[in-house]
């Protein structure tokens, strides 16, 4: 009998998946099948929960692994592991999942059924891509999470759902395998495709001929990722994707699905190839800082939110790149508070924007003005998030973009200043567009008897605001399980040189 | 000449030195001979039934037949050996072959079922030339004698002939069927030439005696010419480019079982005489052919599937660009390369002959409804059969969980391991442009509102049972595809063995590293 500590990450992995299958046995109950999706989402989101609680603060490597061969030739095992970076990033995921649940409960009509299936299976594949620790496993999840992405868009999206559908598809497709050549070359050089087994055979030297292909294989692996952060100018799949999209879609491919990719850079660039990730981080902290400030500045003429919230995405994934090539502490502490700081505000944007379309079938922000009259709940919820997402210190975006600039400014002085006006502009976009829709006069007619929340709409943004407010007032509850895994990432970085990064 | 001369008398000997075949001779080609039995059964009860109840019972008969042949391949790999003054030979390659083929044919005749009954097409010569048509698909995997070879082919050929004709009310199906005929047998006569020159060459048809020849380190230039017409002729026959010309009319005209039958069977059996032909003889040369002919069908056949609006065009396309993803692994080296192959014909005749059975079952009367177009919409209108379908789409593009998605990781892992970096890169950006095309049937399926006068049916048990198979076979070698690759690298170490210990003494070269 297995303890449960191997068995865990399993569980939690594979629990959506199975209960999405159990659905295909409902009977086509609207009602049932959306508690059904419910209850499943929420099991797997206490399961998570045991993973931060007994996780060992100061152990480095991975816990909770689980190592058994599944196919003898080639070499692949079905290798599970966390650390402190991934433990937070599944429960990010569970979190959001059974918001996004609540959140669809009225705004899907049609194919109920298919629709939570995806949703769970969906999820599945998001919890996989962070609990790899096998390369071929964490492609197949990787890949797993592009059909189900996009039939939720181009089925159950809005206008250019299929547009959109197709491209964030083949878009994303292509970028991976790239990531897919490079996997395969290692596994050739080296016989495995376990993480350890590669990263200790890259660090002694015994991967033949490494040293000609390194770079090509760090742009394979970064080229997948970079598509998926996404870093400029590779971010055109985004607004059209978010946009289109129902709005859980929104919230899980903002909340998590946008984190694979910074995740994957963390992980493999600066796990495998570090040198690499050295010489190449100048033109990289570069493309993430015209992803901030051009985010942003993109952000601020927008006049559809939903557009509006995706370019802020690019903005603040901008925040996290930045934060990781920076090489510093603080930077890659900072990098992965903001990617769960991003991913409880964004998602609760998404939401909020979502409970806003159920109501008046639009995005546009000149169709709203003075909500705050009708819907002063709402307005309330949207503006504590607007400060989450802003940074304002006591929240949970302050802590994050915090920590990014001052590794920034260590990497670079100019690239600290530079990342700090994209804390301006946030600001700017974000409160002008609360102004113009919530303050002021109520702008049309229709919108003076909006209802406020329902019960079921406070009970899918309580979560998120609790979150952001707990984040930003007691972050070394999840800082002392990131540092530790931040360190033993850096460890490699300390013994190339004592120089920091662009020097 | 003098060689002629010296075999003249060797072969005058052997005629005075005759022995008939022993009993367990026959047992090593009781497949073939359970095939045609009841392929000639078929044929006999055929005119005793009249018209409209003929149909059922002749394909129940054609199916007992192809599932007898499939217990007796269990039964004849207790046999291993030669048979037959050694033309062929029973080893773990062929049985694999065997067991493929045979399986391919018996699930082609269960999704007929249902469209000779809605095409209402006489059904006596149709399962019976399926069931010849499978003895030489047979044959060829177990002959090590090239003339044996030829028949083989021929057999199988000219099933497949006749069988693309088969909607006889149609033009376009006598075009594909004449053009196939056309083609086919001059691409046939370049494969004679080629063994002809061969023997010239070497001096023997048998592939022993000529891996013997080829691996003593001298090579006559005669054997690189004949090994490249050889390989013209073979090349047709997988749809390979630059002799693909010959797929999309061929596709579009011929019975959709058919079509997935030519996909896929006569396909995978001149995989396997190609391997013979290359690995086993060592064949000369081979490095460029392969490599030139692998980049072509992927990238023309993934360029050319893009502008298609007709399914079974597309699909044909796409069978080329498969076909181009095969060859890379003839190009790898050959313990790896060859499994690889063989892993990637069973995979890819699971997912083509289920995609093929959903199209025939969706075509309709008169096959009206094979194009893109008709296909918007079932997504709703008909969700079992469209997630199916789905299911098959995405093995081609080879996502995870699909046996398409192992097929083509073998097939790269090998050529990386042999270093060929510029075919791997090709092999991986043509496998993303083709997801573009698989994606538009899936987005027709799923994102556009249906068309109300294309008729949806629920599809009846035997197409269901059909289609039921290959989903499940695409997802065992989704997801446990360790066994039957453990399978293909046994055989695949025999086919290599049973060459290298001909006589070896010279370490045979597979080509330049790139």
């Amino acid at each position: 009998m297995e303890s449960l500590s191997s068995i865990i990450l399993s569980l939690i992995t594979f629990i959506p998946a199975v209960g999405g299958l159990l659905i295909l046995l409902i009977p086509r109950r609207d009602r049932d099948i959306k508690v059904f999706a419910l209850v499943i989402s929420l099991l797997a989101f206490v399961a998570s929960l045991h993973l931060p609680v007994h996780l060992h603060r100061n152990l480095a490597g991975f816990q909770f692994e689980i190592d058994k061969p599944w196919i003898t030739s080639p070499n692949i095992h079905y290798h599970m592991g966390v650390d402190g970076v991934s433990v937070w990033l599944i429960v990010l995921t569970t979190f959001l999942t059974p918001l996004c649940v609540l959140i669809s409960w009225t705004s899907i009509h049609e194919r109920v059924k298919e629709f939570f299936i995806l949703l769970l299976i969906l999820e599945t594949a998001l919890i996989g891509v962070f609990t790899s620790l096998d390369l071929f496993l964490f492609y197949f999840f990787w890949e797993a999470t592009l059909i189900p992405m996009a039939l939720l868009i181009g089925m159950y999206g809005h206008g250019r759902r299929v547009y959109a559908a197709v491209k964030f598809f083949l878009y994303t497709m292509v970028a991976s395998v790239f990531m897919l050549a490079a996997i395969l070359w290692l596994y050739a050089k080296t016989g495995s495709f376990d993480f350890d087994t590669v990263q200790n055979a890259i660090r002694s030297g015994t991967v033949e001929n490494f040293s000609g292909a390194a770079l090509w294989l760090f742009l394979g692996f970064f080229v997948a990722f970079a598509v998926k952060v996404p870093l400029f100018p590779l971010h055109t799949w985004l607004p059209d994707a978010h946009v289109e999209a129902p709005t859980a879609g929104s919230v899980l491919l903002a909340g998590v699905l946008l984190k694979m990719g910074t995740y994957g850079m963390l992980r493999f660039n600066l796990g495998l190839f570090p040198e690499q990730s050295r010489h190449n981080a100048p033109w990289i902290m570069v493309l993430a800082l015209i992803g901030i400030i051009y985010g942003a500045l993109v952000s601020l003429v927008q006049p559809n939110m939903k557009k509006l919230i995706a370019y802020s995405s690019v903005s603040h994934l901008g925040f996290v790149v930045l934060g990781i090539f920076s090489f510093t502490n603080a930077g890659l502490n900072g990098a992965v508070f903001v990617m769960l700081a991003h991913g409880v505000a964004t998602g609760a944007l998404f939401m909020l924007a979502g409970i806003l379309y159920e109501r008046r079938h639009t995005y546009e922000i000149s169709d709203f003005g003075g909500l705050a009259t009708p819907m002063p709940m709402y307005a309330a919820f949207f503006l504590f998030i607007v400060l989450a997402s802003v940074g304002l210190p006591l929240l949970n975006g302050f802590i994050g973009e915090f920590l990014v600039l001052s590794g920034a400014f260590q990497a670079r002085p100019i690239y600290g200043i530079l990342g700090a006006t994209g804390v301006i502009w946030s600001a700017g976009y974000l409160l002008w567009m609360y102004q113009r829709v919530f303050f002021g006069k109520v702008k049309h007619e229709v919108n003076q008897t909006l209802p406020d929340l329902n019960v079921r709409e406070k009970a899918a943004l309580w979560p998120a605001a609790a979150m952001a407010l707990l984040m930003g007032v007691a972050p070394i509850l999840w800082l002392s399980s990131i540092d530790p895994a931040v360190q033993s990432a850096l460890a490699p970085f300390a013994q190339l040189a004592g120089k920091v990064v662009g020097q | 000449m003098s060689l002629l001369a010296h075999s003249l008398p060797a072969l005058l000997a052997q005629a005075q030195a005759f022995t008939p075949p022993s009993g367990s001779e026959y047992m090593r080609i009781l497949p073939e001979l359970v095939l045609s039995l009841f392929g000639m059964i078929v044929m006999f009860v055929d005119p005793l039934l009249d018209e409209d109840r003929s149909q059922k019972s002749l394909g129940t008969i054609a199916l007992i037949g192809a599932l007898a042949a499939l217990a007796s391949t269990f039964f004849t790999a207790q046999y291993p050996g030669s048979a037959f003054w050694n033309m062929a030979r029973v080893d773990g390659f062929s049985v694999f072959f065997h067991f493929l083929v045979i399986a391919i044919a018996a699930v082609v005749i269960l999704s007929s079922y249902e469209y000779m009954a809605v095409q209402r097409i006489r059904a006596g010569e149709y399962y019976g030339l399926i069931l010849f048509g499978t003895v030489g698909m047979c044959l060829m995997s177990s002959a090590v004698e090239l003339v044996l070879i030829f028949i083989a082919l021929e057999i199988s050929s000219i099933s497949t002939y006749v069988l693309a004709g088969f909607r006889r009310h149609e033009a376009s199906s006598s075009e594909s069927s004449l053009k196939y005929f056309l083609l086919g047998s001059f691409a046939t006569a370049f494969f004679l030439y080629g063994v002809a020159l061969m023997f010239g060459a070497t001096g023997s048809t048998n592939i022993d005696a000529i891996s013997h020849v080829l691996r003593s380190g001298n090579v006559p230039v005669l054997a690189y010419v004949a090994v490249a017409l050889m390989f013209v002729g073979l090349g047709f026959k997988v749809a390979s480019a630059p002799f693909h010309v010959w797929t999309p009319d061929v596709y579009e005209g011929a019975p959709a079982p058919i079509v997935g039958l030519m996909s896929t069977g006569p396909k995978a059996a001149a995989f396997a005489v190609l391997l013979r032909v290359m690995f086993e003889i060592n064949a000369p040369g081979r490095f460029w052919l392969l490599w030139v002919s692998a980049a072509l069908s992927m990238t023309l056949g993934n360029v050319g599937a893009l502008v298609q609006d007709n399914v079974k065009r597309l699909l044909a396309y796409s069978s080329i660009a498969h076909a181009g993803y095969l060859l890379i692994a003839f190009a790898a080296q050959p313990d790896l390369g060859v499994s690889a192959a063989m892993f990637y014909t069973a995979a890819y005749a699971a997912m083509n002959v289920g995609a093929f059975a959903v199209v025939s079952h969706f075509a309709n009367a008169g096959e009206k409804y094979v194009t893109l177009e008709d296909y918007a919409g079932l997504g709703r209108r008909s969700p079992m059969l469209a997630a199916t379908l789905t299911f098959f789409l995405m093995s081609l593009i080879g996502i995870p969980i699909t046996g398409g998605f192992f097929a083509k990781f073998y097939v790269l892992s090998a050529a990386l391991k042999a270093d060929l970096v510029g075919l791997t890169i090709i092999g991986v950006l043509n496998s993303a442009l083709g997801a573009y095309y698989y994606l538009r049937i899936i987005v027709m399926m799923y994102m556009r509102e249906p068309r109300g006068e294309v008729p949806v049916t629920p599809a009846p048990p035997a197409t269901g049972l059909a289609i039921a198979v290959c989903v499940l076979a695409t997802l065992y070698l989704g997801v446990f595809p360790g066994r039957v690759l453990d399978l293909a690298t046994q055989s695949a170490s025999q086919l290599l063995r049973s060459a290298t210990t001909i006589g070896a003494t010279l370490p045979s070269s597979t080509g330049p590293a790139q």
